[in-house]
């Protein structure tokens, strides 16, 4: 008991604090261990999201010889993504933009039903925070030891114990940050090479530098970052609404909240038994029966802990449950209000998501491997030759998105008679420019283009090159332009 | 000037004593943290002076106990630089134009020594990819004077046109105006034949037989009967749709008069034998090379 009041003087002591001055110095949270559904779940989605990140890079997938066998892997001296059977080349960033868009709207349309689900279980911060934390109980004890080892001089016991829990967190760290790098090159050379130290440079400065992250992050800044750091908080409200699911103190059932029995006849008291065991258990350090606030980020471990003090003192638990504000004010009121999950805003969040998975599978799958681009000689813009026909000069980049060679056919319509000569390359004009495109790679041609039109009225006229896969019949055009001399007709 | 410090009673500090209108300045200390992070800074400036060039005196300064120096950095990247480049260098230098044409890397390090090189030597009279300007030939077109072929361009740059290099192209066209031999009414009939018969400006019903026959004896010899050009003695081809000082009737009359001929200086005083190789191979690949 003397503990728990201590923690209300502490609290008191920092809302105090926050009143009358600018600055107020963090108050250390030391959360409590609770048991529980929400601390189940919290677990098994904790223990989903580090086996896929420390995981993944270990997948391997065969692509062909000389083709990187990971499974996901942002190469980025090559320029290449991989994931699984995909692969992406820089061109197709806006698949990203897409996928970023689409991860956005998710996250309004959760917010919108469940309040900051993604705060309270998937957030990186969170699950990283979480391991630490109980890493932290494991070694030091739960809240009460840890409160009491902190406040009393310095032991031998607790020193060993503190360098134990960093030197585990540190550890962690590196193994996260270097779980990162391994995303960006082959994971098992990469392993070896580390500790032979033949890695690059960058590995050992993004190894150390997302140890170094992940340690401060989790395992001192914690609930700071959800508060000062992130700017999600600060606009979720624009998402929820009072049909948004959220972790909830039901006031109307709780209020009064007084220690003690409950006595037929007595004073009028609420189910709150003012334990402050919600208070102590909170990640954030935040008294949920203030309401929904910004600190909050709905992992509900406050439901466990007061589910437990429920059970003891014999009431109906769920005195902090998930509800509505909606649904709180008509039980307030004795009423009843139903569930409404498809309501103006869920659906056109639903709407605009539908509409960017279709555009963005379509894209996916209508995406060509097959890549032209033709930039225009600009100097000099045409060349007139001494019989008096127009040659012009064009950079040509044919990319080959598969991984195997292709036979390619570049022909240019718009432009009767037109001969095609690579520079440097065969010498004898051709209509059809045959060009071996090499696997997963980019060809790049200087293209000569000699012509005799009829007229130029503009100096200028439109002109189509044309790539075709002779082993697929697939092709691309790519629109340009042909010049001379302005009035030019014919040469003659 | 201060006058009166005294005791601020909220916040219990000193005032500094300065007092506008009845405010007072409250002598609030720097925050310890900056102050530690300022004296270090100036004892790691000492140990920095200590390590760097840094103190002039009299003839010359304190060179610093790491001896650094940036204009040796400098140097050494560049030497660092110009061996790496030296690999390819060699290579061009030594190997023949085919070999070098059969080396895809090669020849696009090639490709790009020579574009550079155009750029900074030989633009400014040229033209950007070689489109040229009255009197100085358009090379991506083709109209050679010299010749087109790789050896030609080599030996063109190598050695200039006029230059007085000894194995230069050497070449003069007789000022038929100016020494008299020819009236300047024949100057006019050859000028008529050429500008309808090879710039092919046909004026209807005009007579040029009398500077057909003018043409075939003075200009036939070195410039062909059909106006083809020798490129022996670099007389430019005639029956083109492209001209060395522009399509203009005046200049065919200004050139049989008091020729104009133009010079090129011989690189090889300026480039040596392997980046002349490299611009041969860029100027060749402008689309006018034989």
């Amino acid at each position: 008991m003397s503990r728990i009041s201590k923690t209300d003087s502490r609290l008191r002591e920092h809302q105090d604090a926050v009143a009358h001055d600018l600055y107020a110095n963090r108050v250390k949270v030391y959360p409590k261990t609770v048991r529980g559904p929400m601390r189940r779940i919290k677990w098994a989605v904790l223990i989903a999201c580090l086996a896929v990140y420390y995981v993944l890079p270990w997948v391997r997938w065969y692509r062909g010889p000389n083709q990187p066998g990971q499974a996901v892997l942002l190469d980025i001296s090559t320029e290449r993504f991989y994931f699984f059977n995909l692969e992406l080349w820089p061109q197709d960033i806006w698949l990203l933009a897409g996928l970023l868009i689409l991860g956005a709207v998710l996250l309004f349309l959760v917010t919108s039903l469940v309040g900051r689900v993604w705060c309270g279980y998937t957030c990186p911060q969170t699950v990283w925070t979480d391991l630490f934390m109980w890493i932290e109980k494991e070694i030091e004890g739960d809240r009460n030891e840890r409160m009491a080892r902190d406040a009393a001089p310095l032991t031998a016991d607790t020193i060993w114990k503190k360098t134990l829990k960093h030197g585990i967190w540190l550890a962690i760290a590196f193994w996260t940050g270097g779980a990162w790098i391994m995303y960006y090159t082959d994971a098992p050379t990469v392993a070896v090479d580390f500790w032979t130290g033949s890695a690059a440079t960058p590995v050992y400065f993004f190894t150390g530098l997302f140890t170094l992250t992940t340690y401060l992050l989790a395992g001192w800044a914690r609930e700071q970052v959800c508060t000062y750091m992130c700017p999600w908080p600060r606009f979720q409200s624009a998402m929820l609404d009072d049909q948004s699911f959220t972790v909830t103190y039901q006031a109307w059932r709780g209020e009064p909240r007084a220690r003690g029995k409950r006595v037929e006849g007595g004073p009028q008291r609420g189910d709150c038994v003012d334990c402050g065991m919600c208070v102590a258990a909170c990640p954030t350090g935040i008294d949920i029966r203030d309401g929904i606030q910004l600190e909050c980020i709905n992992c509900g471990l406050c439901m466990d802990a007061c589910d437990h003090v429920m059970a003891r003192t014999g009431q109906a638990k769920g005195l902090i449950t998930w509800d509505t504000l909606a649904r709180q004010a008509a039980k307030k009121a004795g009423k009843k209000e139903p569930i409404r999950i498809l309501r103006p805003r869920t659906m056109i969040y639903l709407t605009a998501m539908t509409a960017a998975v279709i555009v963005m599978s379509t894209a996916l799958m209508m995406r060509s491997t097959l890549g032209l681009s033709v930039q225009r000689d600009r100097a000099p813009l045409f060349v007139m030759l001494a019989d008096g026909s127009l040659r012009n000069g064009y950079t040509v980049k044919i990319s080959n998105k598969t991984q195997t060679n292709a036979p390619y056919d570049l022909s240019i319509t718009g432009l009767p008679g037109a001969k095609m000569v690579v520079a440097e390359g065969d010498p004898k004009p051709q209509t059809v420019l045959r060009v071996l495109g090499s696997s997963d790679g980019v060809e790049t041609l200087r293209v000569l283009v000699t012509a005799r039109p009829a007229e130029l009225s503009n100096g200028a006229q439109p002109v189509d090159f044309i790539l075709r896969d002779t082993a697929t019949g697939a092709q691309t055009v790519y629109h340009s332009t042909f010049m001379g001399p302005a009035g030019y007709a014919g040469g003659r | 000037m201060p006058t009166k410090i005294e005791k601020d009673s909220v916040s219990g500090r000193d005032t500094t004593g300065h007092e506008w209108d009845g405010i007072k300045e409250l002598d609030t200390p720097l925050p310890k943290w900056w102050i530690y992070t300022f004296y270090s800074s100036i004892a790691v400036a000492f140990v920095l002076f200590l390590l760097y060039p840094s103190i002039p005196y009299g003839p010359g300064y304190w060179h610093g106990l790491l001896g650094y120096s940036p204009r040796k950095a400098v140097d050494a990247e560049v030497a660092k630089l110009q061996a790496e480049r030296k690999v390819s260098m060699d290579k061009i230098a030594t190997l023949s134009f085919d070999q070098i044409k059969a080396d895809p890397a090669l020849l696009e390090v090639a490709l790009t020594k020579g574009k550079i090189t155009f750029e900074e030597n030989c633009q400014a009279c040229h033209g950007a990819g070689g489109s040229g300007h009255p009197g100085f030939p358009a090379l991506a077109a083709g109209s050679w004077l010299w010749g087109g072929k790789l050896t030609d361009i080599q030996r063109t740059v190598t050695h200039g046109i006029r230059s007085g290099d000894p194995a230069a192209h050497t070449s003069a066209m007789p000022p038929f105006g100016e020494l008299g031999l020819l009236k300047p009414e024949q100057i006019q009939q050859v000028a008529d034949f050429v500008w309808s018969k090879f710039y092919g400006h046909v004026t209807e019903g005009q007579d040029v037989s009398a500077g057909a026959a003018l043409f075939a004896q003075n200009c036939a010899p070195c410039h062909g009967a059909d106006g083809q050009g020798n490129r022996l003695v670099g007389a430019p081809r005639l029956n083109s749709r492209i001209h060395l000082y522009g399509d203009a009737r005046e200049i065919i009359v200004s050139q049989v008069t008091k020729p104009r001929m133009g010079v090129m200086p011989n690189w090889n005083a300026r480039l040596d034998p392997a980046t002349i190789k490299c611009v041969t191979l860029y100027v060749h690949s402008l689309g006018g090379g034989e």
